[in-house]
């Protein structure tokens, strides 16, 4: 039997989806060929009971949302976040820094009685995760080489070095250099830091390296005379629920 | 005594969850429910206190199929707010941005969430075997409207360079040229979507219903204009709430809107309806061929009109392209002054008129902001299509009654991320 893979979407906008099935044909018609989709809400009508692989979008963001994803992982081999908001909760978590009462009141007014909501988080603030695949919508080139090497049995692995390093790789002027704040010197490369080559900066949508050196980019900062308020604003809004941004 | 109870808890093949409940017993209709569940994301709180640099980023995350539209409309209503000026460059440039997005949108919708049905499928994945050219075909102009995108803003789902003022990054011109003989080589391509979708037989029903699209007196609208409405005239984008009047149902979390009757729609068929004169030649031929006639009532037409809508973007990416060669692209500076103020964006997405409404201090932060989304000012319209249709075809099976009520729902192509989210058909 050909693996069993199922894609989820919680809180998200489900970009990471659409972007995973933007695989180029032959690429797209191979991988179809390895593999089954067995759920996949948004193109597909099928369920199941068991998957190899369950690839999960989005935050958690209401209380019956846990209990959905702790069913999925009791019934999943691997589970896999799929983009920003189920890997570091991302831009969901921006409500957080209301009342969650605040926060219904400024969209729903005084219907916010209806709605049941919660402060955002990952998922791995509810589940145990196997592996993430990052970023503000997932890069498909990473999406397609981390299910390849599941499927052959590796454990993919997350680049650990900082986005500057594929900045520079690209070419680009530093944005520090046009008197603009970046989250490239602490944030996880593996983006090609497309944002910066296409004229802005790392929103930092990857989240953290592993022992992100914030001296350093304290450093950076204060060399080009900015400041730590700056790029915390710039640093919630992907990574509100990161312990650095408390 | 025959009961039929039908429960589709998260329709699938839409964007979001949303769900259908039918309750009749002897062929009396005793309810029938369009719900939406969605998880609420309260976008209106996350921008509060974001200074408008950040705005535009944030926008885009509310929808990851019309991130373009998002983008676009909150661009307009930053730059409506501060005062910022745009040039013609950035209007053409932002023109032909937005194709892409309606070009990959409604492929996708037509393709691969509304072929399923007509060919009795569960989903696109196993045409591979049965029609694997009509895949193939999809996907190459699914790429198309890609390549346009990363072009001109860095990717299609989340545009990177579309900024405030402008563009913070501009395409190549070789790379402008390549894309458009592309397009000129695809028209056949588009050619055969209109023939695939030819041969579908769409649903029998019709509905009479008020249609909303944005009208502007030179083209067909999807950037520019006021808000038309089919029974009432035309209206200022700023008075949009006069249009809109939304109100909040306890079984969904999206809002619902009304206008002059108890439901209105927006989409494809609505500009169709309203704009149909202004579409280019190729398209003008293809409604034709599909027997697209306004005004239609039939909602399931809204798919072919999306048909329509993509010969009509291929057409008119040709044109902006050409003009855009024949006067070059030059880069220009970021936005130095601005004011406070309140401003409204408005654009026809996809699925239909979105609004963004911000109002920002004498610095540039972020003090107000309401969005009112596509999918939502229809929901209630699908809801008054089933009341109305459902009674008309309760003598059928439930399984065939499931299909027709999934299939309407599809047919508007609901983008419930958006609209906070949308689909399943309970039976209760």
């Amino acid at each position: 039997m050909k693996p069993q893979v199922a894609f989820f979407d919680f809180t998200c906008c489900e970009g990471c989806q659409l972007d995973a099935l933007n695989i180029e044909g032959q690429d797209l018609a191979d991988l179809l060929d390895s593999i089954d989709i067995v759920e996949f809400r948004e193109v597909s009508t099928a369920k199941a009971e068991h998957y190899d692989i369950a690839f999960v979008e989005g935050s958690v963001s209401r209380e019956s949302e846990i209990d959905r994803l702790k069913d999925i992982r009791n019934r999943a081999d691997l589970v896999i976040a799929l983009g920003a908001c189920a890997h570091i909760g991302g831009i969901n978590c921006l409500k957080n820094h209301f009342s969650m009462d605040e926060a219904l009141t400024i969209v729903y007014g005084d219907d916010a009685k209806y709605y049941d909501t919660i402060p955002a988080r990952p998922i791995h603030a509810v589940i145990p995760v196997d592996f993430n695949i990052p970023g503000c919508p997932i890069n498909t080139a990473e999406f397609l080489r981390t299910i390849k090497e599941l499927l052959l049995g590796k454990t993919p692995e997350l680049p650990n070095h900082p986005v500057c390093v594929e900045c520079k790789m690209a070419g680009n002027v530093c944005v520090f250099e046009r008197g603009e704040t970046c989250l490239g010197p602490v944030i996880r490369a593996g983006c090609n830091a497309i944002c910066v080559t296409a004229g802005r900066h790392c929103w930092g949508c990857r989240g953290l390296v592993d022992d992100p050196n914030l001296d350093a980019q304290k450093d950076v900062l204060a060399k080009y005379g900015l400041t730590v308020e700056e790029i915390v604003e710039k640093f919630k809004i992907y990574n509100t629920y990161s312990e650095v941004a408390k | 005594m025959s009961l039929v109870n039908i429960n589709v808890h998260h329709v699938t093949r839409v964007e979001g969850h949303g769900n259908i409940l039918v309750n009749a017993t002897d062929g009396r209709l005793e309810e029938v429910r369009w719900e939406v569940p969605e998880s609420p994301r309260l976008f209106e709180a996350m921008f509060r206190g974001r200074h408008y640099d950040d705005v535009q980023h944030i926008a885009s995350r509310i929808c990851g199929i019309c991130s373009i539209a998002h983008s676009t409309a909150s661009l307009q209503a930053s730059e409506a707010a501060l005062g910022v000026p745009v040039s013609q460059q950035t209007r053409l440039l932002r023109k032909l941005l937005f194709n892409a997005e309606i070009l990959e949108s409604h492929l996708l919708h037509a393709y691969c969430l509304a072929v399923p049905d007509f060919l009795g499928v569960g989903s696109v994945f196993p045409l591979l075997d049965t029609h694997r050219d009509v895949v193939v075909r999809a996907m190459k102009l699914k790429r198309l409207a890609y390549c346009m995108a990363d072009l001109l803003a860095g990717r299609k789902t989340h545009p990177i360079s579309c900024i405030v003022g402008g563009f913070s990054m501009l395409p190549d011109m070789e790379k402008l040229a390549m894309l458009r003989d592309a397009f000129v080589e695809a028209l056949d391509d588009f050619k055969a979507t209109v023939d695939l979708f030819k041969m579908i037989t769409v649903p029998d029903f019709e509905r009479e219903t008020e249609y909303i699209a944005l009208k502007d007196p030179d083209e067909y609208a999807f950037v520019s204009g006021d808000i038309a409405s089919s029974d009432a005239g035309i209206v200022p984008i700023d008075d949009y709430l006069s249009v809109t009047n939304e109100f909040c149902v306890p079984h969904s979390t999206a809002k619902y809107t009304k206008n002059k009757r108890e439901s209105y729609q927006v989409g494809a068929l609505a500009r169709f309806n309203l704009n149909h004169e202004q579409l280019l030649p190729l398209a003008k031929e293809a409604s034709i061929e599909l027997g697209l006639k306004a005004p239609c009532q039939n909602p399931y037409m809204i798919t072919i009109a999306q048909v329509v809508e993509t010969v009509h973007v291929a057409e008119d990416s040709i044109q902006l392209i050409n003009r855009l060669l024949d006067s070059g692209v030059s880069p220009e500076s970021e936005p130095r002054e601005i004011h406070e103020g309140r401003g409204i964006g408005a654009v026809e997405a996809p699925r239909g008129i979105l609004f963004h409404d911000y109002t920002y201090d004498e610095n540039g932060i972020l003090t107000h902001a309401n969005c009112v989304i596509p999918t939502n000012q229809n929901h209630n319209n699908i809801q008054k299509d089933m009341e109305a249709l459902v009674p008309t075809i309760l003598d059928r099976s439930e399984d065939e009654i499931r299909l027709a009520l999934e299939m309407l729902v599809r047919a508007y192509d609901p983008c419930i991320s958006c609209s906070t989210h949308l689909l399943q058909v309970r039976f209760t």
